[in-house]
């Protein structure tokens, strides 16, 4: 009992090849649009892996280039095969290949659907390497004369300037490190001694905030020193002032970009995958149509395009038989030479 | 006396018409690309108004928009001359239109020209606008109480951080200008009132700078306030530090950016200049050559072409009288009514 039997005239099945050609060459350019995602989300994703902790958190984008790359050269094959298939003569060319080529783009269409998931669950990966790389980086802020590390200052400036952020959570991350380098403490200052005798690990901590946490809406000039400290500034409550410093965290603001993009990769990447699935139902129908066309002998005739020959049950059975068989014949082999010594 | 005068055999016609069609295409393009030139320059002045006094820089993009239009519509029209000029029986009907639109093309010529030039010569007039407008910027940054001029902080501070720079001409600007609202100020406290009575407005001025003057390439943590006492900071040299704030004037930093953009829009519309003469030169030798061919039964014999019949001062002084002639039939028949009441009567 087939399934989704439809009835093919030859016109009907000339007009069907033509157009899955139109479609198997747009499917080549959504092939190359999904390989220029993959390479945006990548290097949008390695202008940042200085704050990132794990610097490979490439997968997501690594599958979307390699899907869009196979995805350019399985429709254009099919591209070939529905132009000749609109003759009948030609069809006997790419008989053979058809059905495996129809199975193996079923199973990539799978890829592609696992890409547009992919773009989804990345959030958790990327949260823990940001989280990670930003304490790094923090920690390593006064570092700017040890090689390697020199330039952390720069990029946290930079980052916390144009993703209006402050710290990892937030703008206390900075209370708990010593963010000034010992280059620039006078040592011989009474006020510096007591501070750095005041905790275990002898490090200068300030209730102060480097400049490019300052927030520009402010209407006021910005406080960056002694923030917890009402007396030091005037008509200052630090509990109530929102637009002094940025509020979010870096790790906050970055995880939203970053899924903001991912979200609309996905979004794409899932339309993509239902045009996939569409062109790949009408080629199975036209390979269907074709080959009872010529089992029943006469090109200009009408026949029956279909998905499945046999229900999906019996399908499944069949299949699975055939793989129980290909299992079965090596054993039979195998006794009959371990027989023949005898 | 002909000026230019060329032979033009039929195969040369048919190259020279197929050649024009294709330049005419490429120059429709670049008009169009003129056009969004324009809209381009125009959309980052206006990006900045807030800190440029008047809008006087706008009349380079605006004549760009206007070049831009006009050659998309005369090259255009040139296309489709040329696509008649290879049927004689469709040609002659753009006789009448031929000198109105060489008019016009030479006055989009003229105007390009200008164009060319005005991108070049307004820099003086972008950085008095400037000057002034950073100035006022500067002077009611700390005005973020007052409406509509609110945004003025938020303005400077985004700029400062964009284009690394700080202040007009360099940072001591905000050293002669109170940038700290009345508001914040303490005046119970005594350093602030002496602050204030020492200069003759009781401005509080400090040798401080806002934070968006700092530069992230420096070293150590910025140093906004007390930048003129070096004992202040530990381990800090006013007179050499160079890292600390950007040394850079905010009108210098826009200054050169605008003056690249215009410079490159300067030459690009030089280039397109030179593509539209030719595509006018083409022609004109054509319309010529094709007026010899019209009323002759042998449509593909040769012709001669040239750019102007006469020579350059007998065409000026026909052009001449012919505007005088406009003008001069109403002076005939002024005279012909004052005299006909005069015999009337």
């Amino acid at each position: 009992m087939a399934v989704l039997k439809v009835k093919f005239t030859k016109t009907k099945r000339c007009k069907l090849a033509q157009i899955l050609w139109i479609l198997n060459w747009i499917s080549v350019i959504t092939g190359i649009i999904l390989f220029s995602l993959g390479l945006f989300l990548k290097v949008e994703i390695r202008k940042k892996n200085e704050i990132m902790y794990n610097r490979e958190i490439h997968s997501v984008p690594n599958m979307l280039i390699a899907v869009g790359v196979i995805a350019c050269g399985i429709n254009f094959l099919g591209g070939k095969i529905c132009y000749d298939c609109s003759d009948s003569n030609k069809f006997h060319r790419w008989k053979l290949i058809m059905l495996p080529y129809i199975i193996c783009t079923f199973f990539f269409t799978f890829c592609v659907l696992v890409g547009a998931l992919m773009c989804y669950t990345m959030k958790n990966e990327l949260e823990e390497s940001l989280y990670l790389g930003l304490k790094e980086a923090l920690k390593f802020y006064k570092d700017t004369d040890i090689p390697g590390r020199c330039f952390l200052k720069k990029t946290v400036d930079l980052l916390q300037m144009e993703f209006r952020c402050c710290g990892n959570n937030g703008f206390r991350d900075w209370f708990e490190i010593q963010w000034i380098s010992m280059r620039y403490l006078d040592v011989s200052n009474k006020e510096v001694q007591d501070r750095l005798k005041s905790n275990v690990d002898g490090k200068y901590l300030m209730d102060s905030v480097p400049f490019s946490c300052c927030n520009i809406y402010s209407p006021r000039p910005c406080i960056q020193h002694q923030l917890t400290n009402n007396s030091a500034h005037y008509s200052y409550e630090f509990q109530t002032e929102e637009l002094n410093v940025w509020m979010t965290g870096c790790r906050q603001a970055l995880l939203e970009y970053y899924m903001q993009i991912m979200q609309s990769i996905g979004f794409t990447v899932l339309i993509i995958w239902l045009f996939e699935l569409s062109v790949l139902t009408g080629v199975r129908y036209l390979q269907t149509a074709l080959e009872n066309v010529l089992l029943q002998g006469d090109p200009d005739s009408e026949s029956e395009g279909w998905l499945l020959e046999n229900g999906f049950v019996e399908t499944a059975r069949t299949n699975f038989n055939i793989i129980k068989n290909l299992g079965k014949s090596n054993q039979i082999n195998a006794t009959r030479h371990y027989k023949a010594p005898e | 006396m002909v000026l230019l005068k060329v032979k033009f055999p039929f195969q040369r016609r048919v190259k020279v018409a197929q050649g024009l069609w294709l330049l005419s295409w490429l120059a429709t393009v670049s008009g169009a690309f003129i056009f969004t030139l324009g809209i381009f320059l125009k959309s980052e002045l206006r990006k900045r108004s807030e800190v440029m006094d008047n809008t006087e820089i706008h009349a380079v993009p605006n004549t760009l928009i206007i070049v831009g239009l006009a050659s998309v519509v005369i090259n255009f029209f040139a296309g489709r001359i040329c696509q008649d000029s290879l049927d004689v029986a469709r040609f002659p009907r753009w006789r009448g239109f031929m000198v109105p639109y060489f008019a016009g093309a030479a006055l989009l010529a003229l105007l390009m020209l200008v164009a060319v030039i005005m991108s070049y010569a307004m820099k003086g007039n972008l950085e008095e606008s400037l000057k002034i407008g950073l100035k006022n910027g500067i002077r009611f940054y700390k005005d973020t109480d007052t409406p509509g001029r609110c945004f003025q902080k938020q303005t400077i501070d985004l700029l400062q951080m964009e284009f690394q720079c700080c202040g007009n001409t360099n940072f001591k600007d905000w050293f002669e200008v109170q940038w700290i609202s009345n508001r914040y100020l303490d005046y119970s406290c005594k350093e602030v009132k002496d602050r204030i009575k020492s200069n003759v407005d009781g401005r509080y001025l400090v040798d401080g700078v806002p934070f968006s003057c700092c530069n992230p390439s420096s070293p150590r943590p910025c140093i906004q306030h007390q930048m003129t006492n070096n004992s202040a900071h530990y381990n800090y040299d006013y007179t050499t530090e160079e890292l600390n704030v950007y040394r850079r004037g905010c009108r210098e930093a826009l200054v050169s950016y605008y003056m690249g953009l215009m410079n490159t829009i300067g030459v690009v519309v030089l280039l397109f200049f030179l593509i539209q003469m030719g595509v006018l030169v083409s022609l004109r030798y054509l319309q010529t050559a094709m007026d010899g061919v019209v009323g002759q039964e042998n449509t593909e014999c040769e012709t001669e072409g040239y750019i102007l019949e006469k020579g350059v001062k007998e065409t000026i002084k026909l052009t001449i009288q012919k505007i005088a002639k406009i003008f001069q039939p109403n002076q005939v028949q002024n005279e012909q009514a004052e005299s006909a009441p005069g015999t009337a009567g």
